[in-house]
């Protein structure tokens, strides 16, 4: 019986039908899915506390008002996110949890400090950039609410990417002092970037699997070297020097070759040792602890209206 | 722990006006009050609506997927019931 069930399953995947929470799946589809999104949705959240960190020393309105946008698109993100992950039986509580206490992980890339404003170009249009090239294939995931979410992320995120590079070109056009800047950012923020798609494919064991269910429809290395072809031509644009000496253009395979990725780091940084692994989850945490008397008041207020309501119900 | 969650709420939206509300997502909050101003806030930051429903998740009834099949069969041979069935002359118009 389990077996036949599981070919119905892998039919529907097989012919581009989605599946929807109440339909049957194998156990390890809604784990896999459930990983995946909530990481997904934590990344969002912490996300925030980068830029968060520069929206009180924008430069001027314009660019305050726009990163001030981008990190409420961000909180909300993570909301579609979470809610549909809960459709797959999590509860967000036990999402929060998860992060809270260093169970989940969220994308490493969140671990780095922004030093200077050029980071928030730098952000906007690396990070985000390789996030919309990891996303866009999301928008046609095989389990329905996470593609529907991936289609709302994705509409919006197309913003966050212009904004950063918008900063970027204004520094890059600005004072010697100022592509300076521009420049130290991209050295700092570049090979993180790139170890945003995660592992090489020879060693991502899951990625198969999540192929075959169209949880995932290219592979990391795919997904890298097309955000490394059409990032030169940008970083060219704005007159700076991507930070990879083994980097240049291949006739041949009609891609750029580029050096070998410090997956030490990457490692390192996802076990918890990055630049601000500790600093990032102590925010999380504090919010979720100081929000507990709103939450709690908020519950205590909506059942005293409840009970009115009833009372009142009785007296008529 | 879940004692203390807040409440989960579907929210449907009306895009404009003429169209029908139709499911975005869904959202915690405590109250409905809270699920419309959060809807706003979650679903709405591009002038996405004009109109918003909440209805708390645990009052949505649903079909079983599994019964699927049998709840929606019946309709499947009646074509009868599509104009295409009829079989007319070339030459009528404005039918």
């Amino acid at each position: 019986m389990e077996i036949n069930l599981e070919d119905i399953f892998q039919n529907k995947i097989d012919n581009e039908v989605k599946i929807e929470p109440r339909d049957w799946m194998p156990e390890k589809y809604r784990k896999t899915l459930i990983r995946q999104i909530s990481q997904h949705a934590h990344s969002e959240i912490v996300g925030m506390l980068p830029e968060g960190n520069w929206i009180t020393r924008a430069p001027n309105l314009r660019r305050k008002v726009a990163l001030l946008a981008k990190v409420q698109d961000e909180a909300g993100h993570g909301l579609y996110l979470y809610s549909a992950a809960e459709t797959l039986g999590m509860t967000r509580d036990e999402m929060y949890n998860e992060l809270h206490t260093g169970k989940a992980k969220y994308s490493s890339i969140f671990n780095y400090p922004t030093l200077s404003w050029a980071d928030m170009g730098a952000i906007g249009w690396l990070v985000d950039g390789a996030a919309i090239m990891n996303q866009v294939p999301l928008c046609r995931t095989s389990y329905g609410p996470y593609a529907r979410a991936m289609v709302r992320v994705c509409k919006e995120e197309s913003f966050h990417q212009r904004q950063g590079y918008e900063i970027m070109m204004s520094l890059c056009n600005g004072t010697p002092e100022q592509k300076t800047m521009a420049q130290d950012a991209l050295n700092r923020w570049w090979w993180p970037s790139i170890m945003m798609f995660g592992p090489n494919d020879d060693n991502s064991p899951n990625s198969a699997q999540s192929m075959k269910w169209k949880i995932k429809r290219f592979s990391n290395d795919e997904l890298r070297q097309k955000f490394i072809d059409v990032t030169i031509p940008q970083a060219e644009l704005l007159g700076l020097t991507v930070p990879d000496k083994d980097l240049k253009w291949n006739e041949a395979r009609g891609h750029y070759d580029f050096g070998i990725i410090n997956w030490d780091e990457f490692n390192n940084v996802v076990a918890g040792n990055g630049p601000c692994n500790k600093q990032r989850l102590k925010a999380r945490v504090d919010a979720w602890n100081n929000g507990e008397w709103v939450r709690d008041a908020a519950n205590a207020y909506a059942q005293k209206r409840k009970n009115r309501v009833k009372s009142g119900q009785q007296a008529a | 722990m879940n004692q203390n969650e807040w409440p989960l709420w579907e929210v449907f939206i009306r895009a404009k006006q003429g169209l029908s509300h139709k499911h975005v997502g869904s959202l915690h909050a405590a109250d409905y009050q809270m699920a419309i101003e959060n809807a706003r806030d979650v679903y709405t930051r591009r002038m996405e609506g004009v109109s918003i429903w909440v209805v708390e998740s645990n009052n949505l009834y649903a079909n079983e997927p599994n019964e699927q099949d049998a709840l929606f069969e019946p309709a499947t041979d009646k074509i009868y019931r599509h104009p295409t069935f009829y079989v007319l002359p070339e030459e009528l118009n404005h039918m």
